[in-house]
């Protein structure tokens, strides 16, 4: 059954492909974050390339789940973080591998292809090329949460019953870090990494009276900062500069132990039917000046090269004052997760959740 | 005489609408005293204030002297038969019937054997634990009575409770409910449109129309001595002209229908004089038929037509008549020894009748 | 004749068929085979029977079972004591436009999404809320009183949530008690406690336990008001799925908690329905 009726999408989408547009036109199904295709960015590529875009906001597990339970089909390119790519892959084959020499490299900071291609290779195919990037740490409010220099400061008596996170795994994380342990180093071993969550679990049950509460979404977060209800949160630096804008008071802080760093990248689904045009929007948004316009609309810089000259001189003023040199030197960037390792840390956010 | 109900000046109003309007009257122990008028008269307003669903807006209702005006429906000595029965349908027969014991606070023995002889008296021996929809309509109406029967109520109200029931049944509970009502020996006070209900089964009799009574009295006194207009032709059939009054002689009068018919009738000493406007009456069974004038010679109103319809309906069979000139229509009972079986549309035939059996009143508005 | 007769009954039951197989019993079949898995490497898997073992060797996941359930109980019971006197004033008291309009304000609620309704406590409960604040001014209290993220805030979610489902079962059945049955009730001597208890109730009863049941599941199977009003104590069962599937991503322990939750919750309202002396047919029919 399911193969019939993969066939009779497929055909369907032939059809509307043949029927639509000059010859090469596609339509290209985005699963992307929000802000990362701007209203802009989209009517510019259509009239360039012919192609028709059509854009799904979601989150990295909504990514996966979606993939997953169509066995990578839906949609022709999604944009999940690069630590999230190679163990989804092992598990449920999910993704294909980029075809490299459709890929204008010239477009890409280094650096940061190289470490993205690495971290996202399996069976010696590359499964993701880096778009955006940003990190996770504090966000305050400088007036009266100043005494906050790292996750652990969060449950301190000061700020108690003002502080909100996200029950999920940067949380587990950062605290980690925050706590002298080192996570990271410990992916492989599941021993190890099961004795460093439950010593995380310890500390995030004793902080939870601390918590307000545990925040949701991006939107939710704004709201419990702006009314003064939270006065220090673990949050993306973006948020914190949003927040900034409005109450000069408020903004991102990395915090001493340093902040995660994440990068989003571009990864073709299993059973993608628009490659050409993925590729197409791949090296589109990748030119300087677009990638600026994306990062003014998503708040976050990117992995093109030169694209920091377009941007917004507010913007780079408020990234300089959250990361001073060392500060960036210091940023943790997420290495790929392991297949499996979610059991554990859902195990324990379950728990903290059920504490009282 | 001893009274059971009373209602004095009974008014009510809803908004600038007065529905019962300063009604009086008794109702003494034993009796049953009938309700009757068309729909929306005021006769249910009247039951429901006495159940104590309503409150009057003025005027007083007593039982046995006692004024009830200020009393719950659940404590007034008064019992209601509803027009759909309201047997409740979650409970069985007994349940229904123990009911209003329970509520009384009655031991359970005690209510397990009342409820057995309030069956056994309704002939439904045997039946208490049957659900109400498997009850025929006849047992329904005797189960709502002994529901409330069993309280020994002083008055026992009953809203049309046969309206729902087919002709034949009817007829037959119209009778059985005149039995139950000798054998409680309890006040019954019954409302209803349907005349024939009403005359069957009552003492006494209300007529009752816009908000007032118009007569109070035996069926007998209704039908052959109707005090109103209104009672004359709500209370049994009737022909019926209007006219005006040409002679007066004595209790005898002359009137000349607005078609130009000349008839006798009688005022039966209400005030009409000469030159007035009026209404006669006369019932199709007050009126003979003939074959020849001089068969009918000892009435005073004779008149020879022609035979337009013949209605038949076994003892109640009638004919049309239509008179010479062509003026009017007369509804007149065919005689019940046959003689006249054989008359067909246009035949030629005599009728008349005595000017006493023409009822005039003055015309509306006059 | 006959052929054509088989025909149309054929077509006419189709779409059922279809409904009944392809969106519920495929997908549940489905469903439970995956909730049989259990992952033994990399994208290997065994039948076995781990995940319920799971459900039960962790006490986190039977206390967060029961809670929901208490909780949704207590809703329930909450939702029909606040339902039964409005729906008796729209079905016995209130008249004609009166009687519309009030229907219509169980009704607005639901013009708008689940998450707007929710969002709508948020701002009133919030510690810079419009109670909050109401309370302030009023002088009630000096300080800002925060009422969300509580289980009293999820109870008043599930609460309004739910009112519509518990007062039309009840607006029907109660409009199909005759005027006449109640009067007959206090003529014959009841008190106004007595005709509820002997004659409304007992005639409402179906309407009271279909109410009750629909109010039950849709409590047990929230998941956006228990999380959102709930904040950081909600532990709710549904969420525990969500996050197992989308999260976890361990769909094997996901699908084992939803089967749970289809056997409990089922269990749960026949335990109920055998404890009320109440049954399915009498109740849905």
């Amino acid at each position: 059954m399911k193969a019939s009726t993969t066939l009779s999408v497929s055909a369907l989408s032939l059809s509307i492909a043949l029927l639509s547009g000059p010859a090469g036109a596609e339509t290209l199904r985005l699963l992307t974050w929000g802000g990362y295709a701007p209203e802009d960015v989209v009517a510019l590529f259509e009239e360039q390339t012919g192609h028709t875009v059509e854009v799904t906001r979601s989150n990295n597990e909504e990514m996966i789940a979606k993939l997953r339970a169509t066995g990578g089909g839906g949609f022709d390119l999604v944009q999940p973080s690069q630590d999230r790519i190679a163990g989804p892959q092992e598990e449920f084959g999910i993704y294909k591998p980029i075809d490299m020499s459709k890929i204008d490299t010239s477009l890409f900071i280094p650096s940061m292809l190289a470490a993205t291609q690495a971290n996202t290779t399996v069976g010696g195919e590359v499964y993701g090329v880096p778009h955006v990037w940003g990190t996770s740490g504090l966000v305050l409010d400088t007036a009266q949460a100043d005494m906050v220099a790292d996750y652990t400061d969060l449950c301190s008596d000061a700020v108690a019953g003002r502080v909100s996170y996200r029950l999920k795994r940067p949380t587990l994380i950062g605290f980690a870090f925050a706590m002298g342990l080192d996570p990271f180093a410990a992916y492989g071993d599941e021993a190890a990494y099961t004795d460093i969550m439950s010593q995380v679990e310890e500390r995030l049950i004793d902080c939870k009276p601390n918590v307000k509460t545990y925040w949701g979404g991006g939107d939710e977060l704004m709201g419990l900062m702006r009314s003064g209800e939270v006065v220090a949160s673990m949050a993306w630096d973006t948020g914190g500069w949003k927040l900034n804008a409005d109450n000069p008071d408020i903004t991102f802080v990395a915090p001493a132990s340093g902040a995660l760093g994440w990068v989003d990248t571009f990864a073709l689904p299993a059973r993608g039917q628009a490659d050409d045009a993925a590729y197409d929007w791949i090296n589109f948004v990748m030119q300087p000046e677009i990638a600026a316009m994306i990062t003014a609309a998503a708040g976050n810089f990117t992995a093109s090269d030169g694209a920091a000259a377009f941007a917004d001189d507010a913007l780079k003023a408020r990234y300089e004052a959250s990361f001073p040199p060392e500060a960036i030197d210091n940023i943790k960037w997420y290495p790929p997760v392991p297949a499996g390792l979610e059991v554990i840390e859902g195990g324990v956010l379950d728990r903290v959740k059920a504490a009282n | 005489m001893t009274v059971d109900l009373e209602c004095l000046n009974l008014t009510k109003r809803f908004g600038s609408m007065t529905a019962v309007d300063n009604v009086s009257f008794d109702v003494p122990r034993g009796s049953f005293f009938s309700i009757l008028g068309p729909s929306g008269c005021g006769k249910t307003t009247i039951m429901r204030m006495i159940a104590g669903f309503l409150s009057p807006s003025s005027g007083d209702i007593q039982i046995r002297g006692r004024s009830i005006v200020d009393t719950p429906p659940n404590k007034r000595p008064v019992n209601m038969v509803f027009q759909h029965l309201a047997l409740f349908p979650m409970m069985n027969v007994a349940d229904n019937i123990g009911y209003g014991l329970r509520r009384a606070g009655m031991a359970k023995s005690e209510i397990a054997r009342q409820v057995d002889a309030a069956l056994e008296r309704i002939g439904l021996a045997g039946i208490g634990r049957r659900k109400i929809d498997e009850l025929s309509g006849g047992q329904k109406q005797r189960v709502a009575i002994a529901r409330c029967m069993v309280l020994e109520p002083d008055v026992l109200l009953l809203d049309e409770p046969l309206g729902a029931l087919d002709l034949k049944l009817r007829e037959h509970m119209k009778v059985e409910l005149k039995s139950l009502q000798a054998a409680f020996d309890t006040t019954f006070v019954y409302i209803t449109h349907d005349q024939s209900e009403a005359l069957v089964m009552s003492d006494r009799i209300a007529v009752m129309n816009h908000g007032r009574f118009e007569q109070v009295g035996a069926g007998r006194d209704l039908y052959y001595r109707p005090g109103t207009a209104f009672v004359a032709a709500f209370v049994g059939d009737t022909n019926r002209w209007s006219g005006r009054i040409e002679r007066v002689a004595g209790a005898q009068l002359e009137l000349r229908t607005d078609s130009g018919l000349l008839m006798r009738g009688a005022a039966h000493g209400r005030p009409l004089a000469a030159g007035d406007r009026a209404d006669v009456f006369v019932r199709p069974e007050a009126i003979r038929i003939a074959r020849t004038a001089d068969d009918l010679a000892h009435f005073d109103n004779r008149i020879a037509g022609r035979v337009t319809s013949t209605l038949f309906n076994g003892a109640a069979s009638r004919i049309l008549v239509q008179d010479r000139a062509g003026n009017e229509e007369i509804e007149v009972n065919l005689p019940q020894s046959g003689e006249f079986a054989a008359l067909t549309r246009g035949s030629e035939i005599h009728i008349g009748w005595s000017g006493d059996q023409g009822n005039c009143f003055a015309a509306p508005g006059s | 004749m006959r052929t054509q007769a088989r025909l149309g009954l054929f077509l006419l039951l189709t779409p059922l068929v279809l409904w009944l197989s392809l969106l519920i019993f495929i997908p549940h079949v489905d469903m439970f085979l995956v909730s049989l898995r259990e992952r033994v490497g990399v994208g290997e898997y065994r039948l076995s029977l781990a995940n319920y073992l799971t459900f039960i060797n962790e006490p986190l996941y039977l206390r967060t079972f029961l809670r929901t359930a208490v909780m949704s109980v207590i809703a329930t019971v909450i939702t029909l004591m606040i339902a039964f006197p409005v729906s008796y004033y729209i079905a016995k008291i209130a008249r004609g436009r009166t009687r519309s309009a009030l229907f219509l304000l169980c009704l607005v609620p639901f013009w708008v999404s689940e998450l707007v309704r929710t969002f709508g406590w948020m701002i009133l409960l919030r510690e810079t809320g419009l109670i909050s604040n109401l309370l302030q001014f009023v002088g009630l209290t000096d300080a800002p009183v925060e009422m969300l993220y509580n289980d009293a805030a999820i109870m008043v979610g599930l609460v309004y949530t739910s009112m519509l489902f518990m007062v039309v079962p009840l607006v029907t059945t109660l409009e199909s008690l005759p005027d006449e049955v109640i009067e007959a009730g206090y003529d014959l001597g009841g008190s106004g406690v007595a005709v509820m208890r002997e004659i409304v109730i007992p005639h409402a009863m179906p309407g009271i336990v279909s109410g009750s049941i629909i109010v039950f599941m849709l409590s047990l199977g929230n998941y956006l008001t228990p999380t959102m009003l709930g904040g950081k104590d909600s532990l709710w069962f549904t969420e525990l799925i969500y996050s197992q599937f989308i999260v976890r991503f361990n769909w094997e322990l996901g699908a084992a908690f939803g089967f749970l939750l289809l056997g409990l919750s089922s269990a749960i309202v026949w335990g109920m329905l055998k404890l009320t002396g109440q049954s399915l047919e009498k109740s849905m029919g």
